[in-house]
């Protein structure tokens, strides 16, 4: 490794990348055309191309969002862009038939040890594709879908007719809008009424090219009384230039059912990540995301969740960790549309070297949604001096009979609390590390075991050598 | 220089201040292993201070005098390295640690102290040891480190981490304060066992921890300096009449 590469990846461990090896590369730029093209080269049925035709003219006239980070966002060069990038040409179900390069970088990353170990299924993506899939028998056998999302629309096309855009429709924003026009690999995950799936299931985003942009569209759908745990991980190399990942994350939570969402995305400092992540609860039914934030240039994501059904309930948990250069704008949105809804937000995020992180959230309770409960805890850590964190919240509140609670907290590391653990003979830096994986502690409790041990080193090693 | 065999805290004509107030006004002590020796005096008279910057705290500043530590200087060790070095401080004010378990706390803290430091199987055993000692319960190990914690639990933790670190200094500020009569016998227990091979600082306010660990001196404190050192005799004496009688003469 050069010495300047190993200057621009730092203390990032992910921020290896291997040869650029495409099959298939489209040229630099977007157009109505290069939309079409995508279209066409996935063979899709005309209505798709319609909506992505459709959601690029929207694209174009869509301004930016008028908030969140504007100069960072209006410094987005659209046309630097590899829209589409085919690494193999196909998804393999078996590791030893992917192309060497893309196998070892996930060995590195060490998805298929957690396959055997402890996974229901794995779809993992390298750019726009995924290359490799496969979901346990027993989940196939018991009618559980789990499919890229191409090869979804491919076998499925009636169902992915029947709910693609309708939890995010493509005109919900800018971003949105782009990525309905160039949409390229995601998941598409169904668990039919009243199965459990008990082990998590698992996408993994790798983004290797320089400039490159994943678009990624994700749908899970959850039938009456099922439940599943999908856990989705990305990362990508550091380069000087800026790459973009811009999903839709579509989720449906029917009468009963229960859905949880966490991500770990530990992003180089070079991506833009401007994700949209949205979904609907019936009656009764469970929608929780748990949301780890690292990494990225600035990234703006705000999981909502639309409770429309009777006593349905609304889960956000998110941490994000904002160093050097880097700007977390992210939060929580629940919508409480029907009578008894409930929902716990909580927020933490740590600010370092400089960074920034922000809030931002909606509660909103409609007019006729009777007797729901809601409570939102937002906590923040700055570290130092130069580092900042900013609070948004916005409450609709439509009626007076609902029980609503927001807690915010700003602190900083107390002098008590370094030289107590001092004392006992961590260094400034192991000590910082301690505290701040404590802080996370709610959040890193959510997560299965194998992911909570592999942030907290993370964590610990972004504590290292910035102490002076 | 010589250094008289077994030497362990050496403090000599110390001042100190916080903030540019001085606090710590040409204070001389010296404990060598096996020693218990008490420190007694008024609120504000500076125990703490002196406990806090042997331990090496950055608020305070030593304006003049030295410390020595096994006959070896202080001042360019960092207050972990302090630690490392064999020296443990029993806070009289524990720091919570929000989010961090007590187990996971030991394990670490018992790591990066002890030279050989036990592991796995090894380590639980000790800790579980320690914990009986203590009437410590084992849900301690899965909460978080003085999170929530009742005045009592916290100096039993405290005396916890002491039996684990092994340490050769300790310096106990006010460990008795908030302990009921029970839990006094157990920690006093504790510091017994640790202090038959160390050298250690008792801070305290009262009689009741000295009947249990018998000092070998006493030290009266006021004003930032030591005004009167004797035998246990002297701490007897000084929950009798208080300090007044001291600063006359001081
Ligand atoms: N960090 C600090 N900042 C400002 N003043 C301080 C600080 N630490 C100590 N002091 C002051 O120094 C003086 C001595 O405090 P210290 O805590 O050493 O007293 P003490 O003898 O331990 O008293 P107590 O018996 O109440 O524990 C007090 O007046 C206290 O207010
Ligand atoms: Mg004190």
């Amino acid at each position: 490794m050069s010495d300047e590469t190993q200057e621009i990846i730092g203390d990032y461990k992910y921020g290896f990348h291997d040869p650029e090896n495409s099959t298939i590369r489209f040229d630099k730029g977007l157009s109505e055309q290069v939309v079409r093209d995508i279209s066409e080269l996935k063979n899709e049925p005309q209505w798709m191309t319609d909506i992505r035709v459709k959601a690029y003219r929207h694209f174009v006239e869509r301004v930016m969002p008028e908030w969140g980070n504007c100069s960072l966002l209006n410094m987005i060069d659209f046309e630097n862009v590899t829209y589409f990038l085919r690494s193999s040409n196909k998804t393999e179900k078996s590791w030893d038939d992917v192309p060497d390069d893309i196998k070892n970088t996930f060995n590195r990353l060490g998805i298929p040890e957690a396959e055997q170990k402890w996974l229901g299924g794995v779809t993992a993506q390298y750019e726009s594709e995924a290359v490799y899939h496969s979901i346990r028998e027993d989940l196939e056998e018991q009618g559980v879908i789990f499919l890229d999302m191409d090869t979804g629309l491919k076998q499925y096309p009636e169902i992915v007719k029947k709910y693609f855009g309708t939890v995010i429709p493509h005109s919900d924003n800018k971003f949105s809008a782009l990525n309905t026009a160039v949409w390229s690999g995601g998941s598409f995950l169904y668990i039919p009424k009243g199965v459990h799936v008990e082990m998590p299931v698992q996408a993994y985003f790798r983004i290797n090219a320089k400039n490159m942009g994943q678009f990624e569209r994700t749908l899970i759908i959850a039938d009456e009384g099922s439940s599943v745990h999908y856990v989705e991980g990305c990362t990508a190399p550091s380069y000087s230039t800026d790459s973009l990942h811009s999903a839709v994350v579509e989720l449906i939570a029917m009468d009963g059912a229960k859905i949880r969402y966490s991500t770990v995305q530990n992003w180089s400092s070079n991506v833009y990540n401007l994700v949209t992540k949205r979904a609907v609860a019936h009656r009764n039914a469970t929608v929780e995301w748990v949301d780890g934030n690292i990494g990225s240039k600035l990234t703006m994501k705000y999981p909502s969740v639309l409770l429309k059904g009777e006593g349905a309930h609304a889960e956000v948990i998110s941490v994000a960790y904002a160093g050097k250069g880097q700007h977390q704008d992210t939060g929580a949105k629940v919508h409480h549309l029907a009578s008894n809804t409930t929902s716990n937000i909580l927020s933490k995020s740590i600010s370092k070297d400089g960074g920034r992180s922000s809030y931002r959230g909606l509660l909103q309770v409609s007019p006729k949604s009777i007797g729901c409960r809601s409570k939102v805890v937002c906590d923040a850590l700055i570290l130092d001096e130069d580092s900042r964190s900013d609070t948004y919240p916005t409450m609709e509140i439509g009626n007076s009979t609902s029980d609503l609670e927001h807690e915010a907290s700003v602190s900083k590391v107390s002098s008590d609390q370094l030289f107590y653990l001092m004392s006992r003979g961590f260094s400034e830096e192991e000590a910082m590390g301690l505290i701040v994986n404590g802080f996370f502690e709610p959040f890193t409790r959510e997560l299965p075991m194998e992911y909570a041990v592999e942030l907290n080193k993370l964590l610990e090693l972004e504590m290292e050598g910035s102490i002076g | 220089m010589r250094i008289v065999a077994d030497e362990i805290l050496r403090v000599e004509n110390l001042h100190v201040s916080v903030e540019g107030t001085p606090i710590i006004k040409g204070l001389s002590l010296t404990i060598h292993r096996g020693e218990i020796h008490a420190i007694m005096g008024r609120n504000g008279a500076g125990k703490s201070t002196l406990a806090n910057v042997v331990m090496g705290h950055p608020a305070y500043e030593i304006t003049s005098g030295n410390i020595f530590f096994k006959g070896e200087p202080l001042e360019d060790l960092e207050v972990f390295q302090r630690a490392r070095a064999g020296m443990f401080l029993s806070f009289q004010y524990p720091a919570a640690i929000p989010g961090v378990q007590v187990g996971t706390f030991l394990k670490k803290s018992v790591a990066s102290v002890r030279d050989d430091p036990p592991k796995g199987r090894a380590f639980r055993k000790e800790l579980t040891a320690a914990m009986e000692k203590l009437s410590m319960d084992k849900s301690f190990l899965s909460r978080y480190v003085n999170d929530g914690f009742s005045g009592g639990e916290k100096k039993r933790l405290e005396i916890l981490q002491m039996l684990l670190l092994q340490p050769h200094l300790a310096l106990l500020d006010e460990t008795d304060s908030g302990l009921d009569i029970d839990a006094l016998r157990i920690v006093a227990q504790g510091i017994n066992e640790v202090a038959a091979d160390s050298a250690c600082l008792i801070i305290t306010h009262y009689q009741r921890l000295l009947d249990l660990v018998k000092p070998h001196y006493v030290h009266a404190m006021i004003d930032g300096t030591i005004v009167r050192t004797g035998g246990p005799e002297l701490a007897l004496e000084l929950e009798d009449r208080g300090y007044d009688w001291l600063e006359v003469t001081a």
